[in-house]
């Protein structure tokens, strides 16, 4: 395959960034989009010029790390998966493939298609984990959990943290991660303990970082690698309004809001 | 050569932990304010002992290279977990978990850290599920098990196919919180570059700033290493592809020993390579070989046909195929350990039985299991695994049965420790992947995510205090001590070196063709004249890559040639061990297969009698041959016996 692509060149946070167009030759269907960026950044390199910086690291899709906007989509055009899931046979001969970082003000641009996502552990810091040390505990089967529950958490909890929620979001809102780990903790008893509180502190601590609000439009359901729910996000809606009034919290039903 | 220590308790076995607890020396709450521990890596053995640390009341600095502690490689794990809770009815317990890794590791592991690891492991189930880690759950609410190789009993914990995910970021949470409280100085996207010594003790590391280009030095009364394996000196493996050895490569030139070097696991159900510009491996869980059968053609022309595609897999009857693992052990069939599954694909499709369109891969067939529970049961099980297999090789698994092929997966060697899990530097600590570990040569399936969580939440605790216990009157360390800068400039020096270079093949072809050299040589098959050329072969290509090798870009930006060239310097070097520690040990043991020591049957054949040691390589000096220490290997309480799957 031949391709021509448009990728977005920045030099560091500060400077201004620009789209350079390059072509790369004979890339196989089976490659995977990650390894025909390796192709480009080869010849790059061996032309002495600075090869595109992208985050990658596992390549198996569980990481987080990778995040390009690829022809206007995170994680570009397939469904559920990440860019480094994402391969050539996607794509058609000939085709101009667009490469730009996440875009969003709480991720500002490192280098190239590399942003900061510090502020995603920053919101786990503010409250996402039950506070308990090591040590201590009863034993696993202590409490059971019904399995229906256990599901639910375990679908939020598949988050992998790659903010493309974020990117796909016109409002640069986070809800979609921050409820997915609320929700996680909120369906099981461990995590009922610190429900209202944690929930308070991640969301005041996403609005200090400067993502947007919710406004239903779904997008980063439909571009979440890992299909995350965004019933997550009207539970921790209900979570954080019954944190507010202090009301007894409405019976959880199994398949979500 | 050196008298190694490895300070295990006495007394009887199942005594030994209990009674190293009940009288080691702890650092009371006022003094462990003051202490300072440095954690390099944030994966499961990095955050747990991290966050645990921290919540003793030290003060922690925890590094990593990704941009965020969550991502660490330990996410990637796929399986479980195991435990011995016996929660299954089956006949569990803390010996039987104890005996199956001990004769797992095929009898090259320590006795008491194994049983330690063994007793730990119920404790981590405990310790997961209050953190809210959504393990997989029966309908009455109880946790689910499933089996793994190399056990008969259903003890491995998960969260479908995503365990060392939720594993993970369990730890990480106890991590983020203790960043809160300001307990854990957090410092991402920075890499070790060395470990600095103060009249011998490990006191600080230099790491480089990977945003800004700036090397720093950071002090500590101990260091911890927990930086993970080194099976990317491969060039393709099932590793992250930013894993790498530096941080216990330089720990082993400071003076730390190296254990088995050569202990490498190559993980029998990869999806096969498919081409030259592959970067890396996708493993598909072991937990797959609950449900799957592994099979070939019975016939070689069958064979040919497949690889040509004349034949389709399905269209293959039943008595044509060959299942060549429960033929060949019918007590544990597909659930063999890995490296005898491993080495018996290797074996099939080098006889010419090999299927996919290199003749490298065997199948993986679900049909049996689809038929007799449904495919819904099948697709809640390993859904993920499946929709990763059908992205990367564009084929669907529920219909046409899985390809898959050994690939490098994990490193059993590392650096030396005793039972306190302390290197042979004092001050200097490995845990998880990173140290030579429990898990001998060869380690079962799902004990990787126990030992890393065993090693941070349970153990390391406990033993750092006995050091630093020595250590409360010792005041913080300035990180403008001579050493530091001295170590500090030496790192520098060697970057200034590398972008010097300004020669003209890039990185990633060095380690392209390193990797070649050790899957050929130093992979599943070993045997004397493949290991002498090895070593031969990689120092040339040692010298060539410091004469040629071309990073373009700044010291002082991202620049992410730079940090893989660091990094492939450094398996230059480390290879090179790997072989000469497996061209020494003349035995077929676990993991490592030498072509000359094999039973009739083609099975490992050990040597108890001379080599039941674990070799302990000492750095001597850049081009000078390293010194092999051995700590023997003593079996008190279990009999050491040749391994029988059959």
């Amino acid at each position: 395959m031949n391709l021509t692509l448009k990728i977005w060149r920045q030099k560091n946070a500060t400077s201004k960034g620009k789209f350079v167009t390059y072509k790369v030759n004979d890339i196989s269907p089976n490659s995977s989009f990650l390894e025909m960026m390796d192709i480009l950044n080869e010849s790059i390199v061996l032309k002495g010029e600075d090869p595109v910086a992208f985050d990658h690291d596992c390549r198996e899709g569980i990481c987080g790390a990778c995040s390009m906007y690829i022809n206007g989509r995170p994680h570009g055009p397939d469904k559920a998966i990440t860019t480094c899931q994402l391969h050539m046979r996607r794509f058609k001969d000939g085709e101009t493939i667009v490469i730009e970082p996440w875009r969003a003000r709480p991720f500002p641009v490192l280098k190239d298609l590399i942003v900061d996502r510090t502020s995603f552990d920053k919101i786990i810091q503010a409250g996402g984990y039950i506070s308990i040390n090591t040590g201590g505990i009863p034993d696993a089967n202590a409490i059971p959990i019904p399995k229906t529950d256990a599901d639910l958490s375990m679908d939020a909890a598949s988050c992998i943290g790659c903010g493309a929620c974020v990117a796909a979001c016109k409002n640069a809102s986070a809800m979609l991660f921050v409820s997915a780990k609320v929700s996680q903790f909120a369906l099981l008893p461990q995590g009922k303990i610190e429900a209202a509180e944690r929930v308070h502190n991640m969301v005041a601590e996403m609005d200090r970082l400067g993502f947007g609000n919710c406004t239903n439009t779904g997008a980063c359901e439909a571009e979440c690698p890992k299909e995350i729910s965004i019933s997550n996000i009207a539970r921790m809606n209900r979570e954080f309004l019954c944190s507010k009034i202090g009301a007894p919290k409405v019976k959880e039903e199994s398949g979500g809001f | 050569m050196t008298e190694l220590n490895s300070k295990i308790p006495k007394g009887q076995l199942a005594e030994k932990w209990n009674n190293y607890k009940a009288h080691t020396n702890l650092v009371n709450p006022a003094n462990k304010r003051r202490l300072e521990v440095i954690v390099v890596g944030t994966g499961l053995a990095g955050a747990s002992a991290a966050a645990s640390l921290a919540e003793l009341g030290f003060k922690v600095k925890n590094y990593c290279y990704q941009d965020s502690p969550r991502r660490a490689h330990s996410i990637a794990a796929q399986g479980g977990i195991n435990a011995a809770k016996n929660y299954q009815n089956d006949g569990d317990s803390v010996y039987r978990l104890f005996y199956d890794t001990i004769k797992g590791g095929d009898y090259r592991s320590r006795e008491a850290n194994v049983y330690r690891l063994a007793e730990v492991s119920n404790a981590i189930i405990d310790q997961c599920v209050a953190q809210g880690v959504p393990f997989a759950r029966e309908y009455g609410g109880l946790l689910d098990n499933r089996s793994f190789g190399g056990a008969q009993v259903s003890r491995t914990f998960y969260a479908r196919g995503q365990t060392g995910q939720q594993l993970l970021l369990g730890a990480y949470s106890a991590l983020s919180r203790q960043v809160k409280k300001g307990n854990v100085e957090l410092f991402t996207r920075h890499e070790m570059l060395d470990v600095v010594l103060v009249e011998g003790r490990a006191r600080g590391i230099i790491v480089r700033d990977m945003i800004s280009g700036a090397i720093e030095r950071h002090a500590a009364h101990a260091v911890v290493l927990a930086t993970g394996g080194y099976g990317n000196v491969f060039f393709l493996s099932t590793n992250a592809m930013g894993s790498n050895a530096t941080a216990v490569w330089k720990a082993y030139k400071r003076g730390a020993f190296f254990g088995n070097p050569s202990f490498t696991q190559i993980h029998p159900t990869c999806i096969p390579v498919h081409g030259d510009f592959q970067s890396k491996l996708t493993l598909m869980s072991e937990s797959l070989r609950n449900d799957g059968r592994i099979w070939v053609p019975k016939n070689k022309e069958d064979a040919e046909k497949i690889r040509h595609g004349k034949l389709q897999p399905t269209q293959l009857a039943e008595e044509d195929r060959d299942y060549y693992l429960e033929r060949r052990y019918p007590a544990f069939g597909n659930l063999v350990p890995r490296d005898v599954a491993s080495r018996a694909a290797k074996e099939r499709c080098d006889a010419g039985y090999g299927v996919g369109e290199t003749g490298l891969a065997v199948y993986l067939d679900f049909s049996d299991s689809i038929s007799r529970l449904g495919k819904n049961v099948i697709e809640a099980r390993y859904g993920n695994l499946f929709q990763m297999y059908e992205k990367i090789v564009d084929e669907n698994p529920y219909k046409t049965p899985m390809m898959i092929y050994p690939a490098v997966h994990y490193t059993m060697g590392g650096l030396w420790v005793d039972y306190e899990l302390m290197t042979t530097v004092p001050g200097l600590f490995a845990i998880g992947e990173a140290n030579f570990s429990d898990h001998g040569a060869n380690r079962l399936g799902a004990s990787a995510l126990m030992q890393g969580l065993a090693d941070g939440y349970f153990v390391l605790p406990y033993t750092i205090q006995n050091y630093l216990s020595d250590q409360i009157r010792v005041p913080n360390f300035s990180p403008d001590l001579p050493e530091f800068l001295r170590t500090e400039a030496e790192a520098k020096a060697r970057l200034q070196k590398l972008m010097d270079v300004k020669g003209n093949q890039t990185v990633d072809s060095f380690h392209k063709r390193l990797g070649h050299f050790m899957w050929e040589y130093v992979g599943m098959g070993r045997n004397a004249e493949g290991l002498k050329k090895a070593i031969t072969e990689i120092a040339k290509l040692r010298e060539e890559f410091w004469k040629d090798v071309k990073i373009p870009g700044e010291l002082n930006e991202i620049n992410p040639e730079l940090e893989k060239a660091g990094r492939v310097a450094d398996f230059l070097e480390l290879g090179e061990l790997m072989a000469r520690d497996a061209l020494d040990r003349k035995e077929s043991c676990g993991g490592h297969f030498r072509e000359e020591y094999q039973t009739p049957e083609g099975e490992a054949l050990r040597d108890d009698q001379n080599l039941m040691f674990v070799s302990a390589w000492e750095f001597t000096g850049e081009n000078k041959e390293p010194i092999m220490n051995k700590e023997p290997l003593d079996y008190e309480f279990v009999e050491v016996k040749q391994r029988n799957y059959k």
